[in-house]
């Protein structure tokens, strides 16, 4: 029941999309087709090559370091939801070097990355690296 | 009760200013009351809790269209003004009825729609932009008692949310089949993805202070005041400052807004994963980034510039729902201002500053924090957690910037 309000915002936010949507063909003008309308935009000139290029891979592995780090945050969480009660409670900082381990772990695996070079983007950073 | 009743009570309503949305609501449950008693049956209690949440959402949802509407020809004129000219003033007084004028054009535009796109996710995308971008703003407390939906997980539901909103650029820019298009749609995914950390962790921080999740304990944590005159708002600590910064610009990247609209930077891009979009669907990618960035604005506001409280006691008598929104007001003329102000990022510069300097000071600030929390969250704790912010904060700016970015001489070429 808590969730009732979203279920019906996204209700409305569809509807609103949807009909803004089917106003804009209502109203809007049709002109006619021609195969240079049709085709790709770029900038007027002839497209050139096809319609997807190739892709660094820098891309797929920052996708895969964001994972790894995303996780991460999401595990501290809970852990800082619990933190102030635990450590008001049961005094002590055991609750803080768990996760300073924890993170150390991590920054094992974050330092690895960055001395292999993986986060540099520019052209004399990798030429730099290899 | 009749109907002269409900009349005389609007007039008692605007006497407290600070009720007036909340007694704005009973009105109007009392009034769908009394529309069941004129037909003579009586309105059954689903009814009257559905209209309860409709009314919620379709006044965020007007409220912040309206915000869109005002902002896109402030923003226009804030820009005019910084680059010493007029701005729109045509349409109206000031040119207040330029995004009537704006959005009559994009509803009676052509929509074109390349031949070799994916039709189907070409008209989905949008639409799924749309959505989150106003699925968050019913998550923010906008005064005392007012909030749409009060999750105790509000903070990481804000963060589920939003990220819809990769996807949707994703989709647009794959089914354009332009390689404009992908690329921008690439980039996009690869900055919001390395911004989206530095977003989390300084919220991670906060729910470690205030040790709840809900945006309304949040702000219930930031009440009172130091001394008797001085906020005990986030920001004015070491560690809540660090994290406010980086949590500032973490939500300018996640909008792509300037300095960080490489997605969209024309230069290179043409218009990033908009280029094959036109007549409203365009219009609605517009709305969608310009309510998710007043929504992650928002989300600042409350949890590290007090959300409602008042800045000083004796301002208590302005009304808390007007607080938050000038907050939010302020903070939408710092990002016109900043636009105004930064050329764009190159994109090493970019990845390289999520990766290597945001990335490790919100730790560092995580645990400046908890120095904070440790030292009984008084001035020592105040001194602690500077230190310990700003010991990393010299050291990363040493190692990773200054090192790296003496330029080589320059070689001179052909014409010059």
């Amino acid at each position: 029941m808590q969730y009732l309000p979203v279920l019906l915002q996204v209700i409305v936010a569809i509807g609103f999309a949807a009909a803004a949507l089917i106003f804009s063909v209502l109203l809007g003008k049709s002109g006619r087709r021609n195969p240079t309308k049709d085709s790709p935009y770029e900038c007027g000139m002839l497209p050139i090559g096809g319609p997807q290029p190739r892709f660094a891979v820098k891309f797929y592995i920052v996708a895969m370091l964001f994972i790894l780090f995303d996780l991460e945050v999401v595990f501290m969480y809970p852990w800082a939801v619990a933190f102030r009660d635990f450590s008001l409670k049961f005094g002590g900082s055991t609750i803080l070097w768990s996760m300073i381990s924890f993170i150390g772990i991590v920054t094992v695996g974050y330092a690895y990355a960055i001395k292999k070079g993986v986060l540099n983007w520019g052209r004399q950073d990798v030429e730099k690296s290899n | 009760m009749n109907f002269i009743d409900l009349l005389k009570r609007i007039p008692e309503i605007c006497k407290t200013p600070e009720t007036l949305p909340l007694e704005g609501k009973k009105l109007i449950l009392d009034f769908v009351t009394w529309l069941g008693s004129l037909v003579g049956i009586a309105v059954p209690p689903w009814v009257l809790t559905l209209v309860n949440i409709l009314v919620v959402i379709v006044a965020i949802i007007a409220v912040f269209l309206i915000m869109f509407a005002l902002m896109s020809v402030w923003e226009r004129k804030i820009l005019a003004r910084a680059q010493n000219r007029y701005g729109p003033n045509r349409v109206g007084p000031w040119g207040l009825f330029q995004p009537v004028a704006d959005g009559i054009k994009m509803l009676t535009k052509e929509d074109i729609v390349p031949r070799n796109a994916d039709k189907v996710v070409h008209f989905i995308a949008p639409i799924v932009m749309l959505v989150p971008a106003l699925i968050l703003p019913v998550l923010l407390p906008y005064g005392r008692g007012m909030v749409a939906i009060d999750l105790s997980v509000g903070i990481l539901f804000f963060f589920a949310v939003g990220a819809g909103s990769e996807v949707a650029i994703f989709l647009a820019g794959w089914s354009s089949r332009n390689k404009y298009s992908i690329l921008g749609a690439m980039r996009a995914i690869a900055q919001m993805i390395s911004y989206e950390l530095p977003l989390v962790m300084s919220a991670v921080i906060v729910a470690l202070v205030a040790g709840t999740l809900s945006p309304t304990g949040i702000v219930e944590a930031q009440g009172g005041y130091q001394f008797g005159f001085f906020p005990n708002w986030f920001v004015f600590t070491p560690w809540g400052f660090v994290a406010c910064v980086l949590f500032y610009f973490s939500a300018l990247a996640e909008s792509n807004r300037s300095p960080f609209d490489l997605p969209e930077g024309e230069s290179e891009l043409v218009a990033g994963h908009l280029t094959e979009y036109s007549g409203f669907k365009y219009a609605l990618f517009f709305m969608a980034e310009y309510v998710g960035m007043f929504a992650i604005n928002g989300l600042l506001v409350t949890l590290f510039l007090g959300g409602y409280q008042a800045p000083l006691p004796f301002l208590t008598f302005i009304p808390s729902w007007c607080w938050f929104f000038i907050k939010l007001a302020f903070l939408a003329f710092s990002l016109v201002w900043v636009r105004a102000t930064m050329p764009r990022f190159r994109i090493d510069q970019m990845m390289q500053f999520a990766w290597k300097f945001m990335l490790p000071m919100s730790f560092a600030a995580l645990f400046s924090a908890a120095a904070w929390h440790y030292a009984g969250r008084g001035l020592l704790g105040w001194g602690i957690s500077a230190v310990l912010v700003a010991i990393p904060y010299f050291a990363l700016g040493y190692f990773c910037f200054t090192r790296h970015h003496s330029a080589d001489n320059r070689r001179y070429l052909f014409s010059e």
